[in-house]
């Protein structure tokens, strides 16, 4: 660790703690976060938030608040390193997202034609893995707003002051991210092969209740 | 009433309760006779459940153990 930490503020909160003690308690809490927000970079981005929490020690004064205290320098560090990617940032292409819909190309392309419930068979072929990869192949805009919101659960309101953004840019960005996020499931279905032979598969079972 | 188009384009929002009472209203209006937005609505909410799945605190030993020398590092 080269960096020097220049800190003028106390060792520990009011409840005796120290920033060792707080901290460690939130790392893996940090580190799903960071992974989702950005991916292989996630240890980086922890290590980040670690050092400007640490300088920052004095302004938390509460151990209770040190959970969302931590999450908001988390996101300020992402933030910060998305802003300086944004500036040769590649752009999705968004030609005809607004008229896809995955509920439609999943009733219409039929993967599951001896199934009454397609839909939920269709998301139950993606484990958790396959939805990290997926969030993943999002442009870093459009995957912040949704990890804030569908995963971390956080208000649109609360993201636009974490982001420093207008609320009417958090709300078009999730708009795009979820219709991103469909198009996106589709594409990693059919690129990973989650579609080949789950018809034939099925259909075994269906014969056999017909011979019944 | 507001087309199906319509209601799918606000289906998110109504689930995620940023709708204006008048919007929220429209929305529900057109659920109450329309199958299909219904299956739509059935589908978001699945999507919504997809990606809160992935809420789960896993960190890689190794990971973890390079995390906890740069606190301690910072402690000393």
């Amino acid at each position: 660790m080269g960096e020097q930490v220049d800190r003028s503020d106390g060792e520990a909160v009011p409840s005796g703690l120290t920033f060792q003690e707080v901290a460690r308690a939130h790392l893996p809490r940090l580190y799903r976060l960071a992974r989702h927000l950005e991916g292989d970079g996630a240890e980086d981005l922890v290590q980040e938030c670690l050092l400007r929490a640490y300088r920052g020690y004095g302004s938390l004064h509460r151990e209770a608040a040190a959970g969302a205290w931590l999450t908001t320098i988390l996101v300020n560090c992402h933030r910060d390193r998305l802003r300086k990617q944004l500036r040769s940032v590649q752009e999705v292409s968004l030609e005809g997202l607004e008229e896809f819909s995955l509920y439609r190309q999943v009733a219409e392309e039929d993967p599951f034609p001896y199934s009454d419930s397609l839909h939920t068979e269709f998301l139950g072929l993606f484990g958790a893995e396959d939805v990290h990869g997926v969030l993943q192949s999002l442009p870093p805009i459009y995957r912040t707003a949704l990890v804030l919101r569908y995963i971390e659960g956080f208000s649109t309101k609360e993201i636009a002051r974490m982001l420093e953004s207008p609320l009417g840019t958090v709300l078009a960005r999730l708009h795009r991210g979820r219709k991103l996020f469909e198009r996106a499931l589709w594409d990693y279905a059919e690129a990973n092969g989650l579609l080949e032979g789950v018809a034939v598969r099925k259909e075994p079972e269906d014969v056999e209740v017909e011979a019944r | 009433m507001i087309t199906c188009a319509e209601a799918v384009r606000q289906l998110w929002e109504y689930l995620d309760r940023e709708l204006s009472a008048e919007d929220r209203e429209r929305v529900e209006e057109h659920l109450a006779f329309c199958r299909q937005c219904c299956g739509e609505r059935e589908f978001a909410e699945e999507l919504r459940r997809l990606l809160a799945a992935q809420r789960r605190d896993e960190i890689p030993r190794d990971v973890l153990g390079r995390l906890e020398s740069l606190l301690a590092e910072l402690g000393s």
